[in-house]
């Protein structure tokens, strides 16, 4: 079993450089879809939007980084259709991309042994502020992977992928969501490089404090579908895990049975999502913090009764955003559809960006990019008839 | 030998239609690989299985295995089983 080594010693709060950030120079949004990738490029106001697109076209793009540590890198998880998963760069915000040599790829197994094959790359973050090349991938099926060269060559990374406790957690294919388990919601502590988490759907959300050599489950609190044991960690199902940046030891989850929140040295999340109306229910997928308020986050709950239908509840989206850490939580619609709306929005489609006020960005399924720059008093939809959504990244650039 | 290529695959070689060499098709694909760098893995995954919608054609029959003896003269056709929507 790998076990995470303890550490009690309490971190530094985060430096004024980490929790201030500036009004945005200009906001950019990276669109991947289900079809290929588009990049939004926001005026000074955040009121008009240039298209730069399709890049990628008739690929899937799960996911789309800019690298905050350089400003203008962006790594983007690419997968064909019927072609193996690949990983892109540009250092130039988008104008040209190539390819990485080595794409994360599971290792080799022993003669005689199935091995497991990347179906694709789900999740990118750039590792921490001190180590300017790195970045970390989470994989469908679940694994963890490190470039140390800005994307550009991938290792599997740190021992749960072939340790078999940790694969026991993962389950097995049918344990995870319909198009593949997923390594998501890779978080590094701005204070400590060493100090990491992340999630899979299912198996839990993990947590090491020496860089990956030893991790250990963090699940307590959480809840799992009724009828399973909460003590089996294969059984939670974290659907998206974040990190305050004003405040490192609060963090905020969606999961499949409610939204929660913890903050450490605790290691029991909280189900906050029980003051969210009883009609709307507390299911989703995205979760979304405040750049300089850990009392601030948002979420885009949709139906999860009966047969799930993943859709907004009753064909009325809205987002809910809580200003006092999820005592209670207000309906954010103005501007969005009143009816007859059945998207949802996936659990990398929605973001914030550093303005004040905070503006979010949220994509749909129906590939609708909606936004707002007043933290949700106002939404308005800024680009539309895209294929279907898999992730809003939104960034700042010169 | 001569190489024939799928349209997913162009943006690697340019080409339909290449040259690469090996007595195996496991070597034809690491020659590729030399080639046209990265296309061996869109093809053939980590374990060196065949990936699930690729097709292997030698002399217009397909064969299964990576291992599959190859001479000079035949023409090996990359052909990619779309569906879906």
């Amino acid at each position: 079993m790998v076990r995470a080594t303890k550490k009690q010693a309490s971190l530094k709060k985060v430096s004024k450089k980490h929790s201030r950030r500036s009004v945005p120079r200009r906001v950019v949004l990276l669109v991947g879809t289900r079809k290929g990738a588009w990049i939004l490029h926001g005026d000074a106001q955040r009121k008009a939007w240039r298209v730069d697109g399709p890049h990628f076209l008739g690929q899937t793009v799960h996911h789309m980084v800019l690298d905050p540590r350089d400003g203008r890198t962006i790594v983007a998880a690419v997968k064909a259709g019927h072609l193996g998963p690949t990983i892109y760069r540009s250092t130039n915000v988008g104008r040209t991309w190539k390819e990485a040599a080595q794409p994360p790829a599971f290792a080799r197994a022993p003669e005689g042994e199935q091995g497991r094959t990347v179906d694709h790359t789900f999740w990118l973050t750039p590792c921490h502020a001190n180590e300017p090349k790195a970045w970390y991938a989470g994989t469908s099926p679940q694994g963890l992977f490190r470039s140390e060269d800005g994307g550009n060559t991938w290792r599997p990374f740190s021992v749960i992928n072939d340790d078999a406790q940790y694969r026991g957690w993962m389950g097995s294919p049918q344990d995870g969501t319909p198009d593949g388990p997923k390594l998501h919601s890779i978080i590094i502590d701005p204070r400590e490089p060493l100090h990491l988490y992340f999630a899979m759907s299912g198996g839990g959300v993990h947590e090491t404090w020496d860089g990956g050599k030893t991790f250990a489950p963090l699940v307590k609190g959480m809840d799992v579908v009724q009828g399973f044991d909460v003590n089996d960690v294969t059984m939670h199902d974290p659907h998206c895990v974040r990190m305050c940046p004003s405040n490192p030891d609060r963090l905020y989850q969606q999961n499949h049975c409610g939204i929660y929140r913890l903050d450490r040295p605790d290691t029991e999340w909280v189900r906050i999502g029980n003051k969210m109306p009883k009609m709307v229910g507390d299911i989703g997928f995205p979760m979304v913090v405040h750049p300089r308020d850990a009392h601030s986050a948002w979420v885009f709950p949709m139906d999860g009764r009966t047969v799930w239908p993943r859709t907004s509840p009753d064909g009325k989206p809205a987002v809910y955003g809580t200003d006092d850490g999820g005592k209670k939580w207000q309906r954010l619609d103005n501007g969005l559809p009143a009816n007859q709306a059945w998207w949802t929005v996936k659990r990398q489609a929605m973001s914030a960006d550093a303005g004040d006020p905070v503006g979010l960005y949220l994509g749909t399924t129906s590939g609708e990019v909606w936004a707002t720059r007043n933290a949700g008093k106002r939404w308005a939809c800024v680009a539309r008839h895209l294929p279907e959504i898999y992730c809003v990244e939104a960034a700042e650039i010169d | 030998m001569k190489v024939l290529i799928p349209s997913p695959l162009l943006s690697y070689t340019r080409n339909r239609e290449v040259t690469a060499e090996g007595a195996t098709l496991r070597e034809l694909l690491a020659d590729l690989d030399k080639r046209f760098p990265g296309i061996r893995f869109r093809v053939i995954d980590e374990q060196d299985r065949m990936r699930a919608h690729m097709r292997f054609f030698v002399n217009e029959v397909q064969v299964f295995d990576i291992d599959h003896g190859l001479r000079g003269t035949d023409t090996v056709c990359l052909i990619q089983a779309l569906s879906g929507g």
